[in-house]
């Protein structure tokens, strides 16, 4: 028999390696304000924070799957709840619910009260269109294409635009299956 | 339940039944099939080149994998022999046993796939493998200067293989 499937990320998080959670926080508002210099563009610093994330998903995806013990998920709503229960916890100390599903089942909201990256974070009026957390964004669909899941990720809700939490809407694209990946040998 | 990886890589690693090195090679494959890795300690006999024998192993465990899935007894919903799955479905093996060596199989769901030739009196090798995986996350993903998807260089992940895999029993 397979482990359970651990239903929080509390035992886990308890063991993993942290830091300072304030040192994170403006860890990466300094990269965040390095990369409004750098790139002037609001929206390519968006797209930035994507791909950086998503470069941080492919790798980060075999750490939880070695660390948490979760095996294959049934469905796309147990992966969601894992992400959402497990995964966030394991690497950003929260928690996040999971609601808005579709009626095929394929698209949903991770719901985020909490979030540390955002702590001490004001958007002035220069960066209103800047998805201040969209490393997340990049990271969870990073993640899932490695467990062969296309997604697509958009923010519904940003605290740091006047909302009272933060939505991430994921979209299952397709699930990608898996195929003999050589060409007929010599 | 046992969880992997505080601080240190792991409380600790699964006790080695016996001392000496009863492995004979050990492959690591990503979902490409591209071989991460390849070790030998003790292998006679060769007779492909390595890219062949590569090619072959993972064949193998793909097809037998398939195989494997489509004579489950206990589910119903399979496609035809052959036709891709997608993750999460079907069943999988995780060790088969000759009577001159046994291989240890494990795949993770994001597709690394490690394997453990060993001499075919070899114990249950499910949690070392895990190990290994584990030591997989800590030397080569961790380090930002592997670039995902290429054959291993790291020497300290190596070394530390190496020892442990030395101690099996």
């Amino acid at each position: 028999m397979a482990p359970a499937v651990p239903r929080s990320g509390d035992a886990i998080f308890a063991n993993v390696e942290r830091v300072n959670a304030e040192l994170f926080t403006l860890t990466y508002g300094a990269i965040v304000r390095q990369l409004l210099t750098d790139l002037e563009e609001v929206e390519e610093v968006n797209k930035q924070l994507d791909q950086m994330g998503y470069n941080i998903g492919i790798r980060l995806i075999d750490e939880f799957l070695a660390k948490s013990n979760v095996t294959r998920c049934v469905d796309f709503r147990e992966t969601a709840e894992v992400i959402a229960k497990v995964g966030f916890k394991m690497f950003l100390g929260v928690t996040a619910s999971v609601t808005n599903w579709d009626n095929e089942g394929t698209c949903c909201s991770l719901i985020l009260e909490d979030n540390p990256l955002v702590d001490f974070v004001e958007l002035p009026d220069t960066c209103q269109g800047l998805y201040y957390c969209n490393i997340l964004s990049g990271v969870v669909r990073g993640a899932l294409e490695m467990v062969s899941m296309k997604t697509e990720i958009t923010w519904i809700r940003d605290m740091l635009r006047g909302d009272d939490a933060f939505e991430l809407q994921v979209k299952l694209l397709k699930q990608v299956p898996e195929e003999y990946p050589y060409k007929d040998d010599e | 339940m046992q969880f992997f990886g505080s601080s240190e890589i792991s409380p600790s690693p699964p006790v080695p039944t016996a001392s000496g090195n009863n492995a004979h090679m050990m492959y690591v494959f990503n979902r490409n099939g591209v071989c991460l890795l390849y070790r030998e300690w003790n292998r006679p006999l060769r007779t492909l080149d390595s890219n062949q024998d590569h090619k072959l192993m993972f064949g193998l465990l793909f097809s037998l994998k398939s195989l494997t899935a489509k004579m489950d007894p206990s589910s119903g919903d399979k496609g035809n022999l052959g036709v891709p799955q997608l993750p999460g479905q079907g069943c999988s093996f995780h060790s088969f046993r000759t009577n001159t060596y046994k291989l240890s199989f494990m795949e993770s769901p994001s597709g690394i796939k490690i394997i453990l030739v060993t001499h075919p009196k070899a114990s249950d090798l499910r949690e070392s493998l895990k190990y290994i995986y584990n030591l997989y996350v800590e030397y080569v993903v961790k380090n930002p200067l592997y670039t995902p998807g290429t054959p291993i260089k790291s020497e300290l992940f190596n070394t530390t293989l190496d020892q442990y895999v030395r101690g099996l029993g």
